[in-house]
């Protein structure tokens, strides 16, 4: 072996190792910190890992753009949803007064609440984007209760670290961090444009982050639940899920 | 050593950082390209502002299938969705090509390889006149640019690395609802967010041009000596250029 690639054999050796070592460090103290986001295995874990990294980092405390009411769209675009259970159905013909969330997990006080027991709460109104994945977007007023009021009275335990939100509809639900569960633009919304909830934009009660792309608002919000582990909770791992195969954190 | 010295003799075409951000960026390039077609099919409809969806009026459309049955297409069926590992992989080829563009352009600042390799070293007219007589004639390229740019490379180079590149991943970023909230004068300075989206197709389009051009030039000067340049650095040699 000659003298100048021995060299260069020592050179690329000790930048591997300290390459692979780094990395090891940097895997390490992201799971320390939070900075791993449960769909970071396989070939697309990298890349999830870095966006949503970078987003704890820079941006956990940051707010959704609000625009001024005369930005409001006039054509707001429905997504389509599957047929409707009649579950929902029997609510729907009583005109949602029998409609409950259930608020349960890693709380000190779990508790059952109406559309009316929501209410009571202190109710923010924001004028914010509905970002679809696909592309398209409209401008709405989102009236209802912020998560963080309805979470600070059941008393969240220390050790949670993620919520679980069910949908009414079979096989829907969702889950975010517990930053973007207390986050103050996070809503129970039951209110749009100044009428109640269209059941079409997810009436009588959507889950809304703005933050984050269409998909993560679940719509027909029955049931939210505190957890320390979204094991077999994640949609973009779960077959059965409408968002299989879509990633878990989506303010991208 | 000695077995190697003929080669050595000579620097090579391009350093190794270069080559290696080359191809880096050429992968993330093409499956940014393959996944964000996937993506475009999903909504193939552009606008201009800040919303825009099925029932507002487009700035213009891509006259394909959707494969969304919400998008008025105009056809009579619905492309299979590809949209959910398309996501993630043009994110992560969004976070190599820009680690790479970061680390290509701290080192060209620090090496000068923008000044010395990309700015136009003769800003005469005549220098300009010169290279696209030569090209309009379609000569070969002459002896000068075996080893350096012409001022039309310069130009278009910089124009990519310096204006396209930076703009295609400003206005992705500017389509992040996250990084809007922490930024949002990064998509309010381009209009809003269906702007950035139809800038970014555009920028991208775009790219797609400039890379059809690129590779269509490496083939006329000789695709093998090229290739060989940009895979091992391997020194030019006249004769391959005439």
């Amino acid at each position: 072996m000659s003298n100048i690639s021995r060299r260069r054999f020592v050179k690329v050796g000790l930048a591997t190792t300290a390459g692979v070592s780094s990395l090891a460090v940097a895997a390490k103290l992201a799971h320390r910190y939070g900075l791993v986001p449960p769909d970071s295995g396989g070939i697309f874990g990298p890349g999830e890992t870095l966006t949503y990294a970078a987003h704890r980092i820079f941006s956990q405390h940051s707010l959704a753009r609000e625009f001024p009411r005369n930005m409001i769209s006039k054509d707001p675009f429905a997504n389509s949803i599957a047929p409707l259970s009649d579950g929902f159905k029997r609510l729907q013909s009583g005109g949602f007064a029998d409609w409950r969330l259930s608020v349960e997990g890693m709380v000190a006080q779990p508790a059952t609440l109406s559309l009316s027991d929501l209410k009571t709460f202190p109710v923010r109104s924001q004028i914010t984007e509905v970002v679809c994945e696909e592309g398209w977007s409209y401008i709405a007023e989102w009236i209802g209760t912020p998560l963080h009021e309805v979470l600070k009275s059941v008393g969240v335990l220390r050790q949670a670290r993620y919520l679980v939100y069910f949908s009414i509809e079979p096989d829907w639900w969702d889950s975010i961090d517990m930053e973007d569960a207390l986050h103050p633009q996070t809503l129970l919304v039951w209110a749009m444009n100044d009428v109640d909830l269209p059941v079409s934009f997810g009436g009588p009660l959507r889950l809304r982050l703005p933050r984050q792309l269409g998909y993560k608002s679940v719509k027909f919000v029955t049931r939210v639940m505190v957890t320390d582990s979204v094991k077999g909770f994640v949609p973009a791992l779960d077959p059965n899920s409408p968002n299989y195969g879509y990633s878990w954190y989506a303010g991208i | 050593m000695s077995s190697t010295a003929p080669q050595r003799n000579q620097a090579p075409r391009h350093t190794g950082l270069i080559r290696a951000t080359h191809w880096i960026t050429v992968i993330s390039f093409v499956a940014l390209l393959v996944t964000g077609v996937e993506i475009l099919i999903s909504h193939p409809r552009f606008y201009w502002g800040e919303v825009g969806n099925s029932l507002t009026p487009p700035l213009f459309k891509i006259p394909i299938p959707s494969s969304r049955f919400t998008v008025p297409s105009g056809y009579g069926y619905v492309l299979p969705d590809q949209n959910g590992w398309s996501r993630y992989l043009h994110f992560e080829a969004a976070w190599a090509l820009m680690l790479a563009g970061l680390v290509y352009f701290i080192y060209g600042l620090w090496t000068r390889h923008f000044r010395r390799n990309l700015f136009p070293a003769d800003r005469t007219w005549a220098a300009f006149r010169r290279v696209i007589a030569r090209h309009l004639r379609l000569a070969p390229p002459d002896e000068a640019d075996a080893r350096s740019y012409n001022v039309l490379q310069r130009i278009t180079y910089l124009l990519v690395v310096f204006v396209l590149f930076p703009l295609v991943i400003w206005t992705g970023l500017a389509m992040s609802p996250s990084f809007n909230s922490a930024v949002p004068w990064a998509v309010n300075a381009l209009g809003g967010r269906q702007s950035a989206r139809t800038v970014h197709f555009l920028v991208s389009v775009s790219l797609v041009l400039f890379l059809v051009v690129h590779v269509l030039m490496i083939a006329i000067t000789g695709f093998t000596s090229r290739m060989r340049e940009m895979i091992t650095g391997g020194a030019a040699r006249s004769e391959e250029h005439s």
